[in-house]
């Protein structure tokens, strides 16, 4: 744990990004609930139908409600143009924004339902405008309850926005995604601590506002309000000085999905265009599906990606047309969209596989998925959650007519851990993967070649293929990681003793091959 | 010549759905009068009075407020025009008492002064020093007297008050009343007093009306219902207060013999 403080520290640009983003959601929340708020005091149906919104949004998962926001804004476009961004800070903001609404809205509706009525009689009596109403008396009566909600919605919030690193924002949630992923506890608990100690200082500062407010103590609350702008002008300061001085150079943002074989290939690319000269972003932890658009769209430039997953999922097709083939369609379908561009392939495949514990593989006498199919009613499969869904699951369970006892998800880090201690008989491993060798696992034949093969692919957005220097640049790593170099890399990061950050991973590789 | 009245109805109505809570009410009240609009609870007696600052709207009829109709004014300008005091006080718990005081010239974009204030406290018989308190901190009948403050700020020449010691004990309820009647004279105001309390009526008013099902069914002096008339509502509501204050009379013999 020695390196857990300088993880911590390391955290600046996540702070601040957290921060605005959080800042901007609970502000957005406010601008939203307040109106509607006052309007619902006016109108009983617009109550009900404000809160009634208000809740059932609060019913979606958070990570649902982010994840949906890509769809929605891909849709916008049709109305707001290209340029419209589908990923990042705007989907964040609009999913928070909407999940801040309830508390805020709740609060400012129940504290106006529970005004003495003989404050308002008399606001009335001595001739007050409704607006002077709303200004000089149920504002400042509602102000200390409103404050409440407003402190709600701040610590969802901030606990909620972790869960934007899934659709490209940059947030406190990428060390605890990344440290999930490999398996790095250090990087979570940094994660978790930062978070949850911004929660709790917006907490604190909000809750001196809102008692300011009850008390009716101006220093209190101003000098809150003074603390909370303060903190905002920091995170914003720290996000945007470096543009500000100039070092904002055209940057070349490069997508990562969920595994640790993503976050290293980000960075052995992400290293190589530095080298050139670039300015590199890193997009990590994005969903898979989201991935592929994203790339397309331009919201990054880079991506890797695979050939069975694009062939099955983006493409719609079924079937396995072989290694080879159903590469080459993969480029020409590429080329008639002419949105991204195959660069081309690393030279390893991380193709979906099924493993077994060496030693369980002997006493049940599997060497491959037609022995499996044998006793497999009597076993347990662990997948990660997208693989049960893929059609790769459903056609190798038709090919060889496979009936599992129990089929369990797990992240990817887990699914290995649930083999060596049982929890599973029989995992969707993947080839790359370095656990394999470690872990002396059996990887079994697939006689009737039902799993299409996962060539490791070079996807190129709509700016970076027109980038000749780019091109050029990343040209050295096609062809140039076979298998055991990518497993090895894989390894470095995922094994529990003496574990390599996916950057030091990355420049190994580099080395390995040459670069 | 008689003087033109301070406050006219002129064939008042209100109805809640089947129920005519005020019907058909006429009535003429000159300046310096003050009356006590009596009846039991529902008569309509508060309904009548809200008619006068539009907290109530009148569905038949008009109510002239110094021979011009109250329909025709603008509605924050008209209660501005009239004090207006009610059972919940309704003070601003927000503000302090000064500020209480001081809201309805403000609205008017008028800034009371501190001399102001205390003139106004010191005729409700409270220390000026009171105007830098919150009402949280002032007892029931400080806080009515500051209600009664907030209603002459506007130098209003009509003080509208609806059961405006209903919530308060009976001590601070009588040196209250008196408080009012004597700057009802000081203030040549003129004032319409709601109250269910006939005993209030008949010691603190000049002119007591009776109502009784949205109409008014007596409408006399205090002495001439005393005396036995205004009718059989009328001699109920009287008959109470008298019969308390002959039992109270002969026991307070009978404790001296």
């Amino acid at each position: 744990m020695s390196d857990f403080w300088p993880l911590l520290l390391g955290l600046g640009d996540e702070l601040a990004a957290h921060v605005l983003l959080s800042a901007a959601a609970i502000g957005l929340g406010i601008a939203m609930a307040l109106p509607l708020a006052v309007w619902a005091g006016r109108s009983e149906s617009v109550a009900r139908v404000a809160l009634g919104f208000a809740s059932l949004v609060q019913t979606i998962p958070a990570l649902a409600l982010l994840a949906l926001f890509f769809p929605i804004l891909l849709s916008l476009r049709a109305v707001f143009g290209e340029g419209l961004p589908t990923l990042g800070f705007l989907p964040a903001l609009l999913a928070l924004a909407l999940y801040a609404l309830l508390p805020i809205l709740r609060n400012a509706v129940t504290a106006q339902a529970n005004l003495d009525p003989g404050v308002i009689e008399a606001a009335d009596g001595v001739g007050m405008s409704r607006w002077q109403k709303l200004r000089l008396v149920e504002a400042p009566l509602a102000a200390p309850f409103v404050m409440a909600g407003i402190r709600t919605a701040a610590v969802w919030t901030i606990g909620a926005a972790t869960l934007s690193t899934t659709i490209g924002q940059q947030s406190l949630g990428d060390p605890i995604f990344a440290g999930l992923q490999t398996q790095n506890w250090a990087l979570v608990l940094a994660g978790c601590l930062a978070s949850a100690g911004l929660a709790l200082s917006a907490d604190l500062l909000l809750g001196l506002i809102e008692r300011g407010f009850a008390q009716r103590r101006r220093a209190l609350w101003l000098g809150g309000m003074v603390a909370v702008l303060l903190g905002i002008a920091a995170a914003l300061a720290a996000q945007f000085a470096p543009a500000l001085r100039g070092d904002a150079r055209d940057t070349v943002v490069i997508g990562a999905k969920q595994f640790s074989e993503q976050y290293i290939l980000a960075r052995l690319i992400g290293q190589q265009l530095e080298r050139a000269g670039y300015a590199v972003e890193y997009r990590d932890g994005l969903g898979s599906a989201v991935v592929h658009s994203a790339v397309t769209s331009g919201a990054i430039d880079i991506a890797i990606d695979y050939t069975g997953t694009l062939w099955t999922n983006q493409m719609g097709r079924e079937g396995n047309p072989g290694r080879e083939a159903m590469y080459q369609a993969i480029v020409e379908w590429k080329r008639d969209t002419g949105e991204a561009r195959v660069l081309g392939r690393l030279g390893f495949e991380n193709a979906y596989a099924f493993a077994m514990r060496e030693d369980r593989a002997q006493e049940l006498g599997v060497r491959s998925l037609a022995d499996l199919a044998r006793v497999a009613p009597r076993l347990t499969v662990g997948g990660d959650p997208e693989f049960f869904e893929r059609p790769e699951w459903a056609a190798v369970r038709e090919a060889y007519g496979l009936r599992f006892a129990r089929q369990r998800n797990f992240s990817a880090t887990f699914m290995y851990n649930a083999l060596r201690s049982g929890g599973a008989d029989v995992i969707s491993a993947y080839t790359s993967d370095g656990r394999i060798a470690a872990d002396r696992l059996v990887v079994l034949e697939d006689p009737r070649g039902a799993l299409p093969s996962y060539d490791a692919l070079i996807l190129l957005g709509p700016e970076a293929r027109r980038d000749e220097k780019l091109v050029e640049t990343l040209q050295p790593l096609l062809g140039a990681i076979d298998v055991e170099a990518m497993r090895e890399a894989n390894f470095a990061v995922d094994r529990e003793d003496d574990k390599r950050s996916p950057a030091q991973a990355a420049r190994a590789l580099a080395q390995r091959i040459g670069l | 010549m008689t003087p033109a009245p301070a406050l006219e109805f002129d064939r008042v109505g209100r109805r809640y759905g089947a129920i005519r809570a005020v019907d058909g009410v006429s009535l003429s009240i000159a300046p310096g009068e003050f009356v006590a609009l009596v009846g039991a609870s529902g008569s309509g007696k508060s309904t009548l009075l809200k008619t006068v600052n539009r907290l109530v709207v009148p569905d038949a009829g008009r109510v002239l407020y110094e021979g011009e109709d109250t329909a025709s004014l603008p509605l924050a300008a008209l209660r501005r025009k009239l004090g207006y005091v009610f059972q919940g006080i309704g003070l601003f718990p927000h503000l302090t008492v000064g500020e209480n005081i001081a809201i309805g010239p403000r609205l008017a974009g008028e800034r009371l002064g501190r001399e102001r204030i205390a003139q106004l406290l010191e005729r409700v018989e409270l220390e000026p020093g009171m105007a830098a308190r919150l009402p949280e901190a002032l007892s029931g009948g400080q806080r009515q007297r500051v209600g009664v403050a907030r209603a002459l700020a506007g130098e209003p020449h009509l003080l509208l008050m609806d059961e405006p010691f209903g919530a308060l004990d009976p001590v601070t309820r009588a040196a209250l009343g008196n408080t009012v009647r004597e700057l009802h004279e000081r203030l040549a105001l003129t004032t319409v007093m709601v109250t269910h309390d006939m005993a209030e009526a008949l010691l603190l008013a000049s002119r007591v009306l009776v109502m009784d099902g949205g109409k008014i069914v007596a409408d006399e002096a205090p002495h001439a219902l005393l005396a036995g008339r205004g009718g059989a509502v009328a001699q109920e509501l009287v008959a109470v207060p008298r019969d308390q204050a002959g039992r109270l009379a002969q026991m307070t013999r009978e404790g001296a013999a």
